[in-house]
């Protein structure tokens, strides 16, 4: 097979990009998306010019490292999964490809298609979490967790990360994902004792990087590779609703 | 410099030794625990866990990583489970049956007292990863559920679906976030450690790059722990991520610290196929599929027909038929062996002929797909994606891979080097497996060493050194400053013909195929020959383009191929002087009239440390050699028949 690629160049983040074409030759449809850049970047370095810069670690779609849009959809074609997952029996031979990096204002671009993602860990860091110290767990088998609750947990823990819910939301919001770390604490015994301030301090923080609102356009869930379901957006909006009406009430 | 190596193991009877160890360990006072700076290299299931405890314990602790987020090290990619030895399912496990399952499963070459303290704690593991809201699988009772997995009898694994190493590190992550949120841990993401610094004999402190701007920094610490996972990446093509390197645990080599038993890598018996020349990586399917996959091949060499019309009189479980009692779950080594034979014998199927069958049908029979789906959904998911295939209508194809490296920095008990002060732990040490790990057994090791041992041990080393940690300004930090400034600017300046990852494949192939599933003493002594050549090449003719003070990928991945291409000699070095075949170490010369690994336990019943000889001659590493005393297990060959 063979493509006309278009990739987003950009040298640093002061410098202007553009998208700069490429030709990828000789393409076994069992290829990933990401080696045939591999070897489209091969070709660049045998012509002496710098490959393309592009993350990814993994590639088998549980790091979250990888952060293409392909053809304007984040992580590409093949839903769900990321774009380390995709596979160029996706596209038609003769195809031309438009690759650029993950766009959202709280993902300041470093170079080529390779953003920096840390405030995703900052949301985390104000209150994802359940302060377990290290020695002081009881018997794990002392609280009972129904089975459909940890499976739901579950289900919410899936998500790897990536960005691409704000990336491919208009509005650049991050609630797919802080939605998704909130109920998975939320649906277990566990993650109780701290339910009312984890999601009143993770909002905050979301908001405080930058990201925007939820108008229900359903793009994350569109292009989530964990297929974390919107329907947590809800159960976030009720999580703060409720801690904020607690907070109010004194609690 | 280093006499004889000495484990430092604690005296007592084997169930009493960690407890013995603990009452009577040194410990460094809560007050004064702030005035101590620990270096943890790593965030994955070992250096995650260890540097969220570390801070949660009142220390200083700053923390690295490659990736941009410590939420992303290799662990997150782990899949089947973790074992405990909690005995929920009653059917007869004990500390001590995971113990002796995780010995003997390591072939006896590894230490009686340590992997005992890792069964040990094992239980208190799930306990912790439950409080911090871990969802592992449970049953409509509520209680935890759990799967059996290769080398065992009792089923003791507990799993989140398929990514329980993703539910693990989001785990230790989120207790890492805390502390960086409390301000006990300071993240360093994207910063790679390039070198180890030493002052007067001692760790303290590392140099770094910054992958982002390509900044070169020294760090000053009280201590340094490694957690920075395996080497498999060294054969180019393995189940690793791509970043996954040895160049923190070899550059400490190179400052003195020992690295034993280098060639016992595990090559995983399911993995997806060698499918196209331009492959990066290759994946794992889970270990735990072999609960309910049969493993079989064509009874007929060249049988062409597509699987559905082999009949099953036609078929050959080889691993029902050859270990009737373990079946498909025999350990990991024997398993990979088995179908490297059948392939050999012109029996292996796929277009390749390098592949076997992994078969669910008799489950979905007796289970429905649903269960099926419900236990492996993201595995037959992942497995659609690459392959094209759908596995529940047609078995999969799979063959072995590089997996995970039992060998890795010597340390003693307490998890410390032979260089005082420098800490290894998780797949970085090399202490607990021996020749062969067990499934679900790294994920034990990585959190027992991160949030139950070395918070334990640090302070016998610590507890002496208060107050003298150095200054960044000394002349050991700069010299290593402006080595690593140098061999930056080195790899720049070649600007030869032949791209990094060409150098990466040629070297990989070479080792798969001499240094990987058998090895023989000939062919070590070729990999020996053409290695220190391949190395000359790269330094003549690496083309590494950009700047060093940019983010600059090509020039990240030289530095570790660098790394490996000298590391490689001392693993075929490591092979060839092994003149025993033990777990994944299958020499040819040493087989059983049936083929499985055949013991010298008479001459190589111990670790082989191997000690830096300096001026780039790697050829000669001078060899140390660690008497691994059994006073428990008896020494028998392993039959799982
Ligand atoms: C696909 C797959 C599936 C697996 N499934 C299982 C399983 O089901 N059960 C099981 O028990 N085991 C499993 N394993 C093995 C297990 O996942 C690993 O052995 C274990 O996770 C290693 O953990 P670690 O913390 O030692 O290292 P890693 O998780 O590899 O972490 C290494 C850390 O070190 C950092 N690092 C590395 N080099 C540098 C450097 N030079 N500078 C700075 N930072 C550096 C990295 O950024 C990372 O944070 C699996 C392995 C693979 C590959
Ligand atoms: S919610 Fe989905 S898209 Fe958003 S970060 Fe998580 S996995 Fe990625
Ligand atoms: S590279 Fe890990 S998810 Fe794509």
């Amino acid at each position: 097979m063979r493509f006309k690629l278009k990739v987003w160049r950009q040298k640093n983040p002061k410098t202007k990009g553009k998208l700069v074409e490429y030709q990828a030759t000789n393409v076994s449809p069992n290829t990933s998306f990401l080696e045939m850049l591999d070897v489209v970047n091969e070709g660049l370095i045998a012509k002496g010019e710098e490959p393309i810069a592009f993350d990814s670690d993994c590639r088998e779609g549980i790091c979250g490292t990888c952060s293409l849009t392909i053809n304007g959809e984040a992580h590409g074609p093949d839903h769900p999964g990321a774009a380390c997952e995709v596979y160029m029996r996706r596209f038609k031979d003769g195809a031309t490809i438009i690759v650029e990096p993950f766009r959202a204002k709280p993902f300041p671009l470093i170079k080529d298609l390779v953003v920096d993602r840390s405030a995703l860990d900052r949301i985390v860091q104000a209150g994802g979490f359940v302060a377990a110290r290290a020695g002081s767990a009881p018997e794990a088998n002392a609280t009972l967790v129904p089975k459909q609750d940890a499976d739901r947990a579950m289900e919410a823990a899936a998500c790897i990360g990536c960005g691409a819910c704000a990336a491919a939301c208009p509005n650049a919001s991050a609630m797919l994902f802080t939605a998704a770390k909130v109920s998975h604490l939320a649906f277990l015994p566990q993650g109780q004792p701290e339910r009312t301030s984890r999601v009143l301090k993770m909002v905050t923080a979301m908001d405080a990087e930058g990201f925007g609102n939820c108008t229900n356009t359903y793009e994350c869930e569109a292009v989530c590779p964990a297929q974390i379901s919107a329907s947590y957006i809800a159960k976030l909006n009720r999580e703060y609703a409720v801690a904020s009406f607690r907070r109010k009430a004194g609690e | 410099m280093i006499g004889n190596l000495d484990a430092r193991t604690p005296h007592g009877p084997l169930a009493q030794k960690w407890t013995n160890h603990k009452d009577h360990a040194r410990l460094v006072a809560p007050n004064n625990r702030r005035k101590f700076e620990i270096i943890v290299v790593g965030s994955g299931l070992a250096g995650g866990s260890a540097a969220a405890t570390l801070g949660e314990l009142g220390y200083n602790v700053k923390c690295f990583c490659y990736q941009d987020s410590p939420r992303r090290a290799h662990s997150i990619a782990a899949q089947g489970g973790i074992n405990a030895a909690k005995n929920y399912q009653n059917d007869g496990d004990s500390v001590f049956r995971l113990f002796y399952d995780t010995i003997k499963g390591g072939d006896f070459r590894a230490r009686e007292a340590n992997v005992y303290r890792l069964a040990e704690v094992s239980n208190l593991i799930i306990d912790q990863c439950v409080e911090q809201g871990v969802p592992f699988a449970r049953e409509y009772s509520g209680l935890l559920a759990n799967r059996s997995f290769g080398g065992a009898q009792v089923s003791r694994t507990f799993y989140a679906r398929g990514q329980t190493g993703q539910q693990l590190l989001l785990g230790a992550y989120q207790a890492l976030c805390r502390q960086i949120a409390a301000g006990t841990v300071k993240m360093f993401p994207q910063t790679e450690m390039l070198d180890l610094v030493l002052v007067d004999g001692h760790a303290k402190g590392i140099i770094t790059r910054s992958l982002v701007t390509g900044k070169i920094e020294a760090h000053a610490g009280d201590a340094v722990v490694l957690a920075t996972g395996g080497y498999g990446n060294v054969f180019y093509l393995s189940t690793n991520a791509r970043g996954c390197n040895v160049t923190a645990t070899y550059r400490a080599y190179k400052k003195g610290a020992l690295f034993a038993n280098p060639c016992f890598t595990q090559i995983h018996p399911t993995c997806i196929p060698v499918s196209g020349e331009n492959q990066s990586k290759l994946t794992l399917m889970s270990e735990s599929l072999r609960n309910d996959g049969r493993v079989w091949v064509p009874k007929q060499a060249g049988d062409q027909r597509p699987p559905a019309q082999i009949p099953e009189t036609e078929r050959d479980y080889y691993l029902e038929r050859k270990y009737p009692s373990f079946g498909n779950l025999a350990p990991r080594d024997i398993s990979s062996r088995a179908a490297k034979e059948v392939c050999d014998e012109g029996r292996g199927v796929g277009e390749s002929g390098r592949g076997v069958y992994l078969d669910f049908a008799d489950a979905i029979a007796r289970l429905g797909e649903s269960t099926i789906r419900e236990r492996y959904g993201n595995l037959f998911h992942i497995y659609e994606k690459i392959t094209g295939e759908n596995a529940y209508r047609r078995p999969m194809r799979i063959y072995p891979a590089v997996h995970y490296t039992m060998g890795g920095l010597w340390v003693d008990y307490n998890l410390m080097s032979n260089v005082p002060g420098l800490h290894v732990i998780g797949e970085a040490n090399f202490s607990d497996h021996g020749a062969n790990r067990l499934g679900a057994s790294a994920l034990m090791q990585g959190l027992a060493d991160g949030y139950f041992v070395l918070p334990y041990t640090l302070p016998a080393y610590l507890a002496p050194q208060i107050g003298k940690r150095p200054s960044v300004d000394r002349p050991e930090f700069r010299e290593a400053e402006d080595d690593v400034r140098a061999r930056t600017g080195k790899m720049l300046a070649i600007n030869g013909t032949r791209s990094v990852d060409s150098f990466h494949r040629e070297l990989g192939l070479l080792l798969w195929d001499k240094c990987g599933m058998a090895r023989n003493a000939d062919g070590l002594r070729e990999a020996l020959a053409r290695i220190p050549q391949l190395r000359e090449e790269f330094w003549r003719d690496v083309r590494v383009l950009g700047e060093g003070e940019a983010l600059n990928q090509s020039l990240e991945r030289a530095g570790r191929v660098a790394d490996f291409l000298e590391f490689a000699e001392l693993m075929c070095t490591d092979a060839l002087s092994r003149d025993e075949s033990c777990g994944g170490h299958f020499r040819e010369e040493h087989q059983t009239p049936d083929g499985e690994a055949l013991r010298d336990d008479e001459n190589f019943a111990d670790v082989f440390a191997w000690e830096y000889q300096g001026n780039g001659s790697v050829a000669a590493p001078k060899l140390h050699r660690e008497q691994l005393v059994f006073e428990t297990v008896q020494l028998t060959q392993r039959s799982y028949k």
